[in-house]
């Protein structure tokens, strides 16, 4: 993908984040296109959950420049990073259980009818709305009604993707989206980031897991101990290099060496095994 | 795609009429408002608890709590406590009896001053709360203690006193009262006006709850703060909007007892923190926020309107209605408990 010439619609130039005496990220720069998928991939404590509040309006750069559109910005809080239609689905999802799917889809930006004193939240809009945006995506909800808590986890997942992309997201961050999940739901929550592409969103797709990144990613960003190691196109960075620069290199050989008394296959196949494992990700 | 939006789902069928009557927060409540009168009906219907006398006798009761469990029930959806709205009502009612009576003040003038400083209040255990990030319900039991003993303080200092009367003499009394402790006589029996305060707050509480922006914010707060905040919610501003609220449903039920018994007295208002809190939690609110029902709370407050007044009605001794207060919000927590758990497992 050719990338020269076009206005990033997210960029971060050599980023330093410090909490008091820790340093949490350390030269972060990165950018993100529209209609692509940048993976960005970090073992634990690469400082993806601070890069992502950084780029989410929840914490301010200590340093360096954040950009969208080409113009230097500054978010004071989530709304202004909002507002400039930048949407961050956390792991956690930001859903409330006990209230409706309809009622957290428009959670802080509900649809209202009416003028003046009689301003009021249009419930029967909003659910319209909701079950139309979820079948647009491919989600069939039951009944647009239900508390959140009872939906599944990759349901919920595509419910918040829904709702960033309905909002008018340009750059949407989601945060681990298949870490919880079982291999069809990894699945589907993988079509609908591909829809959200295709619809020329600019995807940034935190993941410590390589086999959901590598299918989906169009460019490869790796963090490591709060320093960018560089981006990559899939053509540049084979699946096991990618491996190799998530973990670090020698940690790896030597888990290879380790895991190779156990089997007579190849060292990285075996790791390879191991990972999925690890993930309950086992197609193939 | 869209071509299953107009048929009905067939996994719909599920969520019988049944279960969806019972995800409602406030059926518990309704359920329990049949058999207490029905209790009462039974037991203490020939001594005239079945009356109209006898029924505007405990709706005024249930009325003065009922007010504040509105406000109360708004705030414990947003996921707080106020316990400060017992002392609220002592001060709003001994500010505006001083100033009237003692200052010799215009009362709407002191009703005025009164409720301004009402809301202070309420907006100082809510910003504290925001600044703090301590729990409401420590701040708000510092003010608990900080506004009634201020209260008896500067009684004491301004009249030597705890208790200020004569408040039917002052300047603008009747149309106070008119406004807000009159009667409304139905047939042999006088309705209090504050029971018509009561429902038409209810009206407008459960129509900002259900249909406006800053309700849906009220249980996005309470369901999940951060999460809340995460989509944009102005979560600090809604909670001190909450806790002002509460200050304000103090001060109305501080004026009603005021202008209906004609004096003030330092010690108005205790406990009844507590009460607003046990109706709203009998309707079906959750103590960890996030889920309730205004309408729940009117119900909840009807009960414990009935009961005290019913108790007498008995001729039993008005002491044991404590008791059954103690025993009552035990089993309506149990209760809302399974059924918010079979509501929300009903997949």
């Amino acid at each position: 993908m050719s990338s020269s010439g076009r206005v990033p619609a997210l960029e971060v130039r050599d980023v330093y984040k410090y909490f008091g005496s820790v340093i949490a990220l350390s030269g972060v720069s990165m950018r993100v296109y529209p209609g692509e998928v940048m993976c960005l991939l970090g073992d634990n404590g690469a400082g993806k959950s601070t890069l992502i509040k950084t780029l989410a309006g929840v914490h301010q750069p200590s340093q360096g420049d954040y950009l969208v559109d080409g113009q230097r910005v500054t978010f004071n809080s989530p709304r202004d990073a909002l507002n400039r239609g930048i949407a961050t689905v956390y792991q956690d999802l930001a859903m409330i259980p006990l209230m409706s799917v309809t009622r957290n889809f428009f959670m802080g930006s509900e649809p209202v009818t009416g003028r003046g004193l009689f301003r009021r939240f249009d419930v029967r809009r909003a659910r319209e709305i909701t079950r139309a945006e979820l079948l647009k995506m491919g989600i069939d909800i039951r009944d647009p009604d239900q508390p959140v808590g009872t939906l599944s986890g990759g349901e919920r997942q595509s419910v918040a993707i829904a709702r960033a992309v309905y909002f008018g997201a340009k750059v949407l961050i989601l945060d681990e989206p298949t870490s919880a999940l079982g291999v069809t739901q990894s699945g589907t929550v993988l079509r609908y980031i591909a829809r959200a592409r295709a619809r020329g969103i600019a995807v940034i797709f935190i993941t410590h897991n390589p086999h959901h990144a590598y299918p989906i990613g169009d460019r490869f960003t790796i963090l490591k101990r709060g320093k960018t190691l560089g981006t990559f196109t899939k053509a540049e960075l084979p699946r096991e290099e990618m491996i190799r620069m998530m973990s670090g290199g020698e940690e790896l050989e030597r888990l290879e060496h380790e895991l190779r008394e156990y089997s007579d296959d190849s060292g990285l196949q075996t790791l390879a095994d191991a990972i999925r494992e690890e993930e309950k990700f086992d197609h193939l | 795609m869209a071509t299953t939006t107009g048929k009905a789902d067939e996994r719909l069928s599920a969520a019988s009429p049944v279960v969806r009557l019972l995800r409602r927060p406030e059926v518990g409540a309704i359920a329990g408002t049949i058999v207490v009168w029905l209790f009462f009906a039974l037991t203490a219907g020939e001594r005239g608890f079945l009356s109209l006398r006898g029924t505007a006798n405990y709706l005024e009761v249930a009325a003065q709590y009922g007010i504040l469990a509105l406000a109360v029930c708004l705030l414990m959806i947003g996921g707080q406590f106020d316990l400060s709205v017992g002392s609220v009502i002592g001060a709003a009612g001994m500010i505006t009896a001083l100033l009237s009576v003692h200052y010799g003040w215009n009362i709407w003038a002191a009703l005025v001053v009164s409720l301004a400083v009402s809301l202070l209040i309420g907006a100082v255990n809510g910003l504290l709360v925001v600044r703090t990030k301590l729990p409401s319900f420590i701040i708000t039991l510092a003010s608990l203690f900080i506004v009634r003993g201020a209260t008896i303080g500067i009684t004491r200092l301004v009249t030597g006193r705890t208790q200020v009367g004569g408040l039917g003499d002052v300047a603008g009394y009747e149309t106070a009262f008119g406004l807000f402790a009159s009667n409304i006589p139905v047939a042999e029996a006088q309705f209090s006006l504050a029971i018509v305060w009561w429902l038409a707050l209810a009206g407008v509480a459960t129509y900002v709850l259900l249909y406006t922006r800053p309700g849906n914010w009220i249980f996005g707060i309470g369901g999940d703060e951060k999460a809340a905040l995460n989509v944009g919610v102005p979560v600090d501003r809604m909670k001190i909007v909450l806790f002002m609220t509460t200050a304000g449903a103090a001060w109305l039920v501080a004026t009603i007892q005021i202008l209906d018994s004609r004096s003030a007295d330092v010690l108005r208002g205790e406990q009844r923190e507590f009460f607003a809190i046990i109706a709203a939690v009998i309707g079906g609110t959750l103590l960890t926020g996030g889920y309730g029902s205004v309408i729940g709370a009117v119900f909840g407050a009807l009960i414990l309107g009935m009961v005290q007044q019913g108790i007498v009605f008995t001729g039993v001794d008005s002491d044991w209605f404590l008791v059954f207060l103690g025993a009552m919000l035990i089993i309506a927590v149990l209760v809302n408990n399974y059924i918010r758990r079979r509501a929300s497992e009903a997949k």
